[in-house]
């Protein structure tokens, strides 16, 4: 099916739906109960899984496959981002127009960065991106102040053109964006009995460019494209004695992932338009670094599992404070309660930086396919316990590693 | 006119003259064996062929066309193939997909972007590479890991990747080092057959006598960076010369 092989579709067809049902899988839990507080159903939240999944998918393009590691691809999603608010104010609220523009800014601004850093391989390229991205950072911050909003960062205003629209709604508000009239803060709520379900206009947009922007990277992957990558990571030196020049196709992985960035910072400005120069900072960079190798650099799924489990961590563990540990520990004798509440305080609230980096720590050292490969080895071992019967969990456990042999 | 003419190419590196005033003529269609003592400046002669070094001096050409100045790819594009002393090949990649890519720079030339069509779909290519792996007696491992071969596998593997691009012109540096002697009267046969089949032309570095007497019709032999004789393989046996600077170390 989709021109894909049967496991890629298997894949393909679990994303879907998987994306489709989220706003369900992300809020088991009743609300009002203790555990509410792990429920990630809410639409912002969703939002940036996905944005972010759009993110790591296009950065594994780039890395996973030509293993040329960028430290310096948040600087596109910035570019973009500034691009789509700029056709906010230029334009009109429609988000369309503002998301294509943050690829083809993304796009261009890529090939600039692309052919100079890649002039370089190793180290050397990771620390060019990384300074032209800390150029871009300190550009917006301050130089390109009329263009970026600096320091506040760039917002919509009353009196903006937007000669396809209105600069202000007859309420007398900043008009938000839309897609030909549905706003993307539309959200339709869902009661069953104890649950709430919110489904939002702006998560399935997400939704629609996350599942078209996976699609793409499965074709990449298996196309004859997608071989010469891997033969640029392998060997460059074979490439060229077979006749092959591997600098244009690092440059267009290289820009394909620039534009999978552009569209990850237009989509975000579609959901909230505002534009930060923070967005470009390094830890930015590296943070899509992280989501990449913690989910499984250059497996297919890998990317978006980082990327939710990032964000989820950022979101969720981030908001537990000591009161809810003492809540959850309160059946224990007082004194133990205090010391187990001691002991894993500093990994709670504040502290989940410090969570996130032991994971990624023990993956990195544990785990070198990253999530991915924990997910298949759990599935193996399954297969193994439960004999034939698993051998099918198995197979679904690891659908993107059967076919592909980069993995 | 031979399809490969070297003309009075020198090559230093710093104060070593690797190279000193080497004229070669290649005629199509032949075997043409260079031998010599270790560290006589056949490997930089080859890397001066195919685009890896530029030579100080001197003129390369390949079908009346130079080669100096050339990218290493587009030398390849022209036609020439090359083995490396230590295979180089894509270790990451399957061994299908280590003869499907020269397949595909055949096909498509230096760069082609085809990021929507589906490896799977190119039946041709995919035969192509299939019937090359039948050839080197390989088919059995297509599905392994090419980094995951025996060194002598690994050497018949980065011969079929230059074979299945039909080059003109095919180097070989030492191609049976480092191979058990079964392996080394495969290799000859194959280079025989392959020989027997088309319209090929080969350069080929090698210590090993049994390999260079099989193959070559003629016979250049280079010490210190300066041919020293170059005849048939007949006359090279008994060349008093050639026995006193290289032949009587071997046996
Ligand atoms: N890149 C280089 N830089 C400096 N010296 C080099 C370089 N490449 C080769 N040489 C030197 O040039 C000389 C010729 O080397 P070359 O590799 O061509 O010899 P060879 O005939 O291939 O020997 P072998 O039989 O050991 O492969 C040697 O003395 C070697 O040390
Ligand atoms: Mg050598």
């Amino acid at each position: 099916m989709f021109g894909l092989s049967k496991a890629d579709t298997r894949l393909f067809l679990i994303v879907i739906g998987l994306t489709l049902f989220a706003p369900f899988i992300l809020n088991p839990f009743p609300e009002g109960s203790e555990l509410a507080q792990f429920n990630a159903g809410y639409p912002d939240l969703m939002q940036r899984f996905l944005i972010f999944g759009i993110f790591a998918i296009g950065f594994n393009i780039l890395f996973g496959l030509t293993g040329y590691l960028s430290f310096g691809h948040a600087a596109f999603l910035g570019v973009g981002s500034y691009a789509g608010v700029w056709m906010f104010k230029l334009l009109g609220m429609n988000v369309l127009p503002a998301i294509l523009l943050s690829m083809l800014v993304a796009g261009l601004f890529s090939v600039l960065v692309g052919y100079i850093s890649l002039r370089r391989s190793g180290i050397y390229f990771s620390i060019l991106t990384l300074a032209f991205a800390q150029m871009s950072f300190s550009l917006a911050y301050s130089v390109l102040t009329p263009i970026t909003g600096g320091e506040t960062g760039l917002q919509l205003s009353a009196n903006d053109p937007r000669i396809f629209g209105q600069s202000i709604t007859d309420a007398g508000t900043i008009p938000v964006p839309s897609l030909f009239g549905l706003e993307m803060r539309d959200s339709f709520q869902l009661d069953v009995g104890a649950w709430l379900f919110t489904f939002n206009a702006g998560y399935y947009l997400c939704a629609v460019f996350m599942v078209l922007a996976f699609y793409l990277s499965i074709r990449i992957f298996r196309s004859p494209f997608g071989m010469m990558l891997r033969a640029v990571k392998s060997n460059q030196q074979r490439m060229t004695y077979t006749g092959l020049n591997p600098k244009p196709y690092t440059l267009a992985a290289f820009v394909i992932s620039g534009m999978y960035a552009g569209l990850a910072g237009g989509l975000m400005v579609a959901m909230d338009p505002l534009a930060g120069a923070e967005r470009m900072f390094w830890t930015a960079s590296g943070e899509v670094v992280l989501m990449a190798i913690l989910g499984g650099v250059g497996t297919l799924i890998g990317p978006v599992l980082g990327a939710g489990f990032i964000k989820y961590m950022e979101n969720i563990v981030s908001k537990i404070n000591d009161n809810i540990l003492h809540q959850w520990f309160s059946f224990l004798p007082d004194g133990l309660e205090d010391v187990v509440v001691a002991i894993i305080y500093p990994f709670i609230g504040k502290g989940w930086h410090l969570t996130l980096g032991i994971m990624f720590m023990l993956v990195v050292i544990f785990l070198p396919g990253g999530l991915v490969e924990g997910g298949q080895r759990i599935g193996g071992w399954i297969g193994r316990r439960f004999g034939k019967g698993g051998s099918s969990a198995e197979a679904a456990a690891k659908p993107d590693a059967k076919s592909s042999p980069a993995e | 006119m031979g399809i490969l003419e070297v003309k009075g190419v020198n090559k230093r590196f710093g104060g070593l003259q690797a190279l000193g005033d080497v004229n070669l003529s290649v005629k199509e269609n032949t075997v043409h064996a260079i031998i010599g003592p270790n560290g006589a400046g056949k490997s930089t002669l080859l890397n001066c062929l195919v685009g890896k070094l530029i030579p100080d001096t001197g003129s390369v050409t390949f079908d009346g066309q130079s080669v100096l100045g050339r990218k290493p790819h587009e030398i390849n594009q022209m036609g020439i193939s090359r083995v490396f002393q230590t295979p180089e090949i894509f270790a990451d990649l399957t061994v299908l997909e280590n003869v499907l890519i020269p397949c595909f720079a055949r096909r498509d030339g230096a760069f082609r972007m085809h990021a929507i069509e589906q490896v799977r779909h190119e039946a041709e290519l995919v035969e192509q590479a299939e019937t090359m792996l039948a050839d080197v007696n390989m088919l059995g491992k297509r599905d392994f890991h090419a980094g995951s071969l025996s060194r002598g596998d690994k050497r018949r593997l980065e011969m079929a990747m230059c074979l299945v691009q039909q080059p003109r012109l095919l180097l070989l540096d030492e191609p049976t080092a480092g191979m058990a002697r079964a392996d080394t009267n495969n290799t000859i046969d194959l280079l025989k057959e392959i020989k027997a089949k088309r319209d090929i032309t080969m350069a080929i570095i090698e210590h090993d006598m049994h390999v260079v007497f099989s193959l070559a019709d003629r016979i250049t032999v280079l010490a210190q960076g300066t041919p020293l004789v170059e005849d048939t393989p007949e006359k090279i046996k008994g060349h008093p010369k050639v026995r006193e600077a290289y032949l009587g170390e071997h046996q």
